[in-house]
């Protein structure tokens, strides 16, 4: 099953991802990162087909797309 | 055992850029990165940073990067690629750097049909300085020094560089793209590619410029900057390739 890990220390939370994401499995994170931003995080892991869209749109590069 | 679909490529440090929440250059930062690793030429690549926003950018690329002054990376790059032929040179430039002050390096390298490549970053303010008027910013859009939008009377027409170049014999890959959309992400990754290509080839002067979004300097939201993209900004400056020699 593909799911996505989102790097904590460089997403800017920007949202591109979660605005981009097709079966809209990402959402802000609650808890606050160590940079002050509220990262994206993927909420409905299941949901995730793996398209790579939320990689190909982030410009921190902060998304590690994986399939088990 | 998991695979991995898609990650950060090699030839970007680990370093966390310092570009605004939404901008542009982190994704074209990531398409050159990958385009390095693809074609195998990483150990060969030597990039010319801007004044700009990407003034930094050697902290982000593997690669070994120069700094120049303002708009003189093309003559920068054409320096390094005379006296290291087998280099790949890019030159990395914004709007205010390229169609402002280094009109005149882009243009003669471009008639020398410098075997480089051009990166132009197109978001028609000057991002770095505060939100100035660029030569590309369009009419009627707010800029510090143009409050009441840009009016033609006062200060003229945006510049289109690309169709402006595509009147010079010596450019040979000219094309325009957009980072708004995932489907122009990739479109933009294969212009970039082909430039590159170009160079390898030894066909001549390639560049591509990016529209890019500038949330900050815009004032607007993530989104809002992406629909001015798309409303503003791509009818001012189609997208397409404008010039394509090297596939003669």
């Amino acid at each position: 099953m593909p799911k996505i890990e989102v790097d904590t220390n460089r997403c800017k939370a920007c949202y591109l991802c979660v605005n981009v994401c097709p079966k809209k499995c990402l959402a802000p994170s609650k808890t606050i990162s160590k940079k002050g931003y509220f990262p994206a995080q993927q909420i409905r892991p299941e949901d995730c087909i793996g398209c790579k869209m939320c990689y190909v749109m982030c410009p921190d590069v902060a998304i590690t797309v994986l399939k088990d | 055992m998991s695979t991995i679909l898609a990650k950060k490529p090699s030839t970007l440090t680990d370093l966390p850029m310092h570009y605004c929440p939404g901008c542009g250059h982190g994704i074209v930062h990531r398409l050159l990165a990958e385009t390095f690793e693809e074609l195998n030429i990483a150990d060969r690549v030597i990039g010319v940073a801007p004044v700009g926003c990407a003034v930094f950018a050697d902290d982000y690329f593997t690669c070994d990067t120069v700094q120049g002054a303002h708009g003189r990376g093309p003559a920068i790059a054409t320096g390094v690629k005379r006296s290291k032929p087998g280099a790949i040179v890019f030159s990395y430039q914004g709007d205010g750097d390229l169609a402002s002050i280094g009109m005149a390096e882009i243009v003669h390298a471009a008639v020398r049909s410098e075997n480089i490549t051009v990166i132009f970053i197109n978001n028609a303010i000057y991002g770095m300085t505060g939100g100035q008027m660029a030569p590309t910013t369009l009419v009627g859009q707010v800029a510090t020094t143009a409050p009441k939008g840009r009016d033609p009377k006062m200060q003229g027409w945006p510049i289109n560089m690309c169709e402006m170049l595509s009147q010079i014999t010596g450019s040979k890959y000219l094309a325009r793209v957009a980072v708004d959309t995932p489907q122009n992400v990739l479109k933009a990754k294969a212009c970039i590619k082909k430039a590159f290509e170009n160079q390898v080839n030894n066909v001549g002067f390639s560049m591509v410029e990016v529209i890019s979004q500038c949330p900050t300097n815009w004032h607007a939201s993530v989104e809002q900057a992406l629909e001015f993209v798309r409303t503003k900004m791509i009818p001012q400056y189609p997208l397409g390739v404008f010039k394509d020699e090297g596939a003669k």
